[in-house]
């Protein structure tokens, strides 16, 4: 055997639960769920077929050779999977596994290396350098620079995805959540507690009913800063009082499922703080695959050492709360703007996100708060709980097969003739926004759950 | 590994995409849903056409190259494990509906098919094709017809084997066979069709099929009937077919299952129960109603001690999902789940589950049985780790005894599963000397080199096993006493 076979075959031997992989009954049933499986028809591109790769490379039958590592790289991490499976594998685990075993045995090549070294290190867990680059890109939108590149041809020197992809992305300002907010003018107060910790506090409009910590996500609150405003404002119509802890970092998702997990613990570990101090009943997520993680909290912690850690991570991980479940309870019902809405229907539909599907298992909530709307026409769009391709950086690392998947969405979303898409995680709606792009659809928009509610239902934003 | 020449020719066929005998293919198909068995092929082919799968098996049988065909790989018998190595023919790329018929109430496929997909399409023309396992959103029906499987509707409306009109099939030589057609009767000479239903992958590759469907049933209403004696329970089956009711769905589960599936799904299962049957009612209002009516009489009069009957669809679909959860629940369990396909006549059942109950205690295993009351078709199953050899091989004595149970009661070692590899050693055992004779020289004609699906359906018989010598050695069990006289004799 190669010797860096050996030894990647060594530390998979190490690294997979083989509790896990006993578990598998090879039923298949898992299959019809897998967009990998879907597209390619292949038995390694299904997660049966992924487990008895692990399998056979644990029993020695065969070599993690380059074959397996692209299988295993080809795998969304979408997890529908899961659902799917009667004897309940871990397959989430499984592949977190496999994947810190390859990132940690078999150095990547340098250029990606670098490109994962630059975000995962030098980016994501930053706030001040996420914002700089926010303010990059807005001066980059506004300066006339895009109009510039688009038109000089000088996007044509990126490959395809890469031009269709900055077509996609939102106009940013750089600001955050908490400087919107205070820049508008919005109620809000702050407080030091405990061992010196800054919390910014808004009241909740009218009766409390709960206390909740915000989440605000590192990319989500420079690209998407707008919508976690609209998500705060919802939740305070809703009845809560929102705490947004500032020690609060990127929840760690991208490393994890990069296989970086000691990135992902420190993070971790630096969130269950910052939200343990806050003193919160909830926990409000608005990104699908940063909730996922964060419910899970309590599995990437539970080998620490440090028991209180421990505790504190189950009990963060039972706090965390999609927003669409705080909206549809406990949280007080929403009501629609009715006057203006009343004769006129939009007509939208929903796309899931993966993570918040499989691992929340949160998809009723999301579906039954648009229904809802006297205005708003849903439409369940065939194949919404299959993976957009978006994926965490997938659709940079996986392009065919992501743009493969996508097409495939966009036909679906035609199908439907809705002319809003609904998400609720931001790497989705940036697909949809790519998809869109790529299918010359423009009639179509592609928004987030919190942002679509925001537009439909009636806010009170001032006062205590 | 296959000699280059024979490489590029079946590359050749298929196009170079559609072969591939790297090591992530060879061992992503060396397995199917059966615990415990594996073995590596030396190659996989995924033809597109009738003709290109002629094509391949001609290069195969010229150099004596196993054919293993394969569906969604989702069989339980060890159906499509390369046990001498050879080709892997999976058909999931001919998945064509090629027609439904509406005037002759039949449809037409290629077998790649997916079971649910063929469902769905067939449903929305206002048909019905009834059989379903329930592994249906993954399986072909091409992998139904070679097992004849069955499912949870086959007490009214029978099993595949009873639907299949017609058949395309590729012959060990390459030659292509058409029988029946979208004719209900045909008594022209041997019944191939029959033939090659329930064949397994050892006469033929089945490419396409012509099968009958049925008018849709417009209402369907589903109860569940709970019992403190498993005799009660036994005996509401046999009370049910003998005045001539036939539910679409009689569902059986014993305690033990019944328990762990409480554990698992939460819903309120009568855990103190000795067997709960969940029972399923289809056709017009009047008749659904008027048998639900009848079913309900029947059950308290044979000793039923509850009866909830659904009162809305959902609440009848839920009722069925409980059933159908008890794999699930139970493969959860323990690491391995080993699903055992043991059939007996109705008029057994009780029989059957308290001889299970009592086999599992003997070999200090952990046995659960539910299953298709209606048909006699249970299924046994066994919790375990495939990691304890020691405990694996009580598990296998076990089933064994099982077997041997079913049949002296006059039932059968599989009722939908199939033979494959984990049946072939009982196959002698229900079909005698003369049985297994015919059915050899029948395959040593059709396939004089033996390449078809090799290892499969034949192999050395195992001794039969004499109940008192076992229960002599298993002290503990309780249940023995009573059996003391009951002997089988030795074949
Ligand atoms: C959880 C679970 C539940 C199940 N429930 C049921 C049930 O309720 N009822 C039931 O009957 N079975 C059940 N099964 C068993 C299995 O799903 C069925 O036997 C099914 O028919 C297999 O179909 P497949 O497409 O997966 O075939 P495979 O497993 O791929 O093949 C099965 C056999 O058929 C042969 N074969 C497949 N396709 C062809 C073809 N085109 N031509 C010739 N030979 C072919 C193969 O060589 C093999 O011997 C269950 C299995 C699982 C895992
Ligand atoms: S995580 Fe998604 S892509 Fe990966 S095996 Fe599971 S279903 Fe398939
Ligand atoms: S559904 Fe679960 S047990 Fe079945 S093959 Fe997939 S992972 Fe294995």
């Amino acid at each position: 055997m190669n010797s860096t076979h050996e030894k990647l075959a060594q530390s998979l031997k190490l690294a997979l639960d083989e509790d896990q992989l006993t578990n598998c009954m090879r039923c298949g049933f898992c299959q019809t769920a897998c967009p990998t499986f879907i597209e390619t028809g292949l038995e390694a591109a299904s997660p049966r077929g992924r487990i008895a790769l692990m399998k056979a490379v644990v029993d020695g039958l065969m070599e993690p050779d380059e074959s397996f590592r692209s299988q295993m790289d080809l795998c969304l991490g979408c997890r529908a999977c899961e659902p799917a499976c009667p004897s309940d594998v871990k397959y989430g685990e499984l592949i977190e596994q496999t994947r810190a075993a390859i990132a940690a045995e078999k150095p990547y090549s340098l250029p990606v290396r670098v490109v994962r070294k630059t975000f995962l290190q030098g980016i994501f867990p930053h706030r001040g350098r996420l914002k700089l680059i926010g303010k990059t890109l807005s001066f980059y939108q506004k300066s006339g620079l895009q109009k510039f590149a688009r038109s000089s041809g000088a996007m044509k020197l990126f490959p395809d995805h890469l031009q269709q992809l900055e077509k996609a992305l939102p106009d940013v300002t750089g600001d955050g959540l908490e400087e919107l907010w205070s820049k508008a003018g919005l109620p809000y107060r702050r407080e030091t507690i405990g061992s010196g910790s800054k919390l910014m506090v808004i009241p909740a409009s009218g009766a409390r009913v709960g206390r909740v910590g915000m989440f605000r996500g590192c990319i989500m609150d420079v690209m998407f800063a707008s919508t976690n405003v609209n998500t705060v404002r919802l939740l305070r119509q809703a009845g809560f009082e929102i705490v947004i802890p500032e020690e609060q970092v990127c929840c760690g998702a991208l490393h994890a499922h990069a296989g970086e997990m000691d990135d992902a613990k420190q993070l971790a570990g630096q969130n269950i703080w910052a939200f343990g101090e806050a003193n919160v009943d909830y926990i409000a997520s608005n990104a699908g695959g940063c909730g996922a993680l964060l419910k899970e909290y309590d599995h990437l912690m539970h080998a620490e050492q440090n028991e209180r850690l421990q505790q504190a991570a189950v009990r963060f991980a039972e706090q965390v709360k999609d927003i669409s479940e705080l909206l549809s309870s406990p949280g007080r019902p929403l009501m629609p703007i009715q006057a203006e809405s009343a004769n006129k229907t939009v007509k939208v539909t929903y796309q899931d996100s993966c993570h918040l599907r499989n691992v929340m298992r949160v998809q009723g909530e999301p579906r039954q708060l648009m229904q809802q709307l006297p205005g708003v026409d849903m439409c369940e769009l065939q194949g919404a709980e299959v993976c957009c391709g978006s994926a965490g950086i997938y659709n940079l690392t996986q392009t065919e097969m992501s743009t493969t998947l996508l097409d495939h969405k966009m036909e679906h979303v035609e199908a439907t003739g809705a002319e809003v898409i609904v998400t609720s995680n931001p790497g989705c709606l940036l697909q949809m926004k790519w998809g869109i792009e790529r299918a010359g659809k423009q009639r179509i928009e592609a928004v987030h759950l919190a942002d679509f509610l925001a537009g439909q239902v009636w806010i009170e934003d001032k006062g205590e | 590994m296959l000699e280059s020449v024979i490489r590029e020719q079946l590359a050749a066929v298929v196009g170079g995409k559609w072969f591939k005998d790297d090591p992530e293919s060879l061992v992503s198909y060396s397995y199917d849903a059966t615990p415990l068995y594996q073995a590596m092929p030396d190659g996989v082919i995924f033809p597109g056409s009738t003709q290109e799968v002629s094509d391949i098996v001609k290069i195969c049988s010229k150099h004596r190259i196993p054919v293993i065909t394969r569906g969604a790989g989702s069989n339980l018998c060890g159906g499509t494990i390369p046990l001498q190595g050879g080709l892997i023919v999976v058909m999931t790329r001919m998945n064509k509906l090629l027609e439904i018929d509406a005037d002759n109430l039949t449809a037409t496929f290629q077998t790649g098919l997916n079971t649910k997909q063929f469902h769905l399409a067939v449903e929305r023309t206002g048909l019905f094709y009834p059989p379903d396992p329930s592994s249906m959103i993954i399986c072909t029906m091409g992998g139904n017809i070679a097992l004849g499987a069955g499912g949870l509707r086959g007490l009214k409306y029978g099993t595949t084997k009873d639907y299949v009109l017609g058949l395309e099939a590729v012959l060990p030589d390459g030659s292509i066979l058409r029988t029946g057609g979208k004719l209900v009767k045909d008594a022209a000479g041997y019944d191939l069709t029959r033939l090659l239903v329930g064949s397994g992958g050892t006469l033929a590759i089945l490419t396409e099929a012509t099968v009958k469907l049925i008018p849709k049933p417009s209402y369907r209403k589903a109860m569940v009937a709970v019992y403190d004696d498993l005799q009660a329970a036994a005996r509401t089956v046999s009370n049910i077919i003998a005045n001539h009711i036939f539910p679409c769905t009689l569902e059986f589960m014993d305690q033990p299952t019944l328990q762990v599936v409480e554990d698992f799904a939460k819903i309120g299962l009568p855990v103190h129960a000795k067997a709960m049957l969940a029972i399923e009612q289809d056709g017009s209002v009047e008749d659904v109603e008027r048998d639900l009516k009848k079913l309900e009489e029947i059950c308290l009069a044979s000793g039923a001690v509850q009866l909830n009957i659904a009162k809305t669809p959902e609440e009848g679909a839920k009722v069925m999902e409980a059933r159908r959860s008890a794999l699930a629940a139970l493969s959860r369990l323990r690491p391995t789940t080993i699903l055992e396909d043991a059939t007996v006549p109705r008029s057994k059942i009780a029989d059957m589950v308290l001889e299970v109950q009592r086999i599992a205690q003997k070999y200090d295993v952990q046995i659960c049985t539910f299953g298709h009351a209606g048909d006699g078709n249970l299924h046994p199953t066994a919790m375990t780790d495939a990691r304890d050899p020691e405990e694996i091989h009580r598990v296998e004595e076990a089933f064994a005894e099982i077997f041997e149970a079913a049949i002296a009661m006059g039932g059968t070692i599989t009722g939908e599963h199939g033979v494959g590899i984990v049946k072939a050693p009982y196959l002698e055992w229900k079909v005698g000397e003369a049985g297994i004779r015919m059915m050899k020289s029948i395959k040593d004609a059709i396939d004089p080199h033996q390449i078809m699906n090799p290892g499969k359906l034949f192999a050395e018989t195992r001794k039969r096993i004499v109940f008192q010598e076992r229960t002599e050695q298993a002290g503990r069990d309780s249940a023995s006493n009573q059996d003391q006289d009951r002997k089988l004799e030795t074949s």
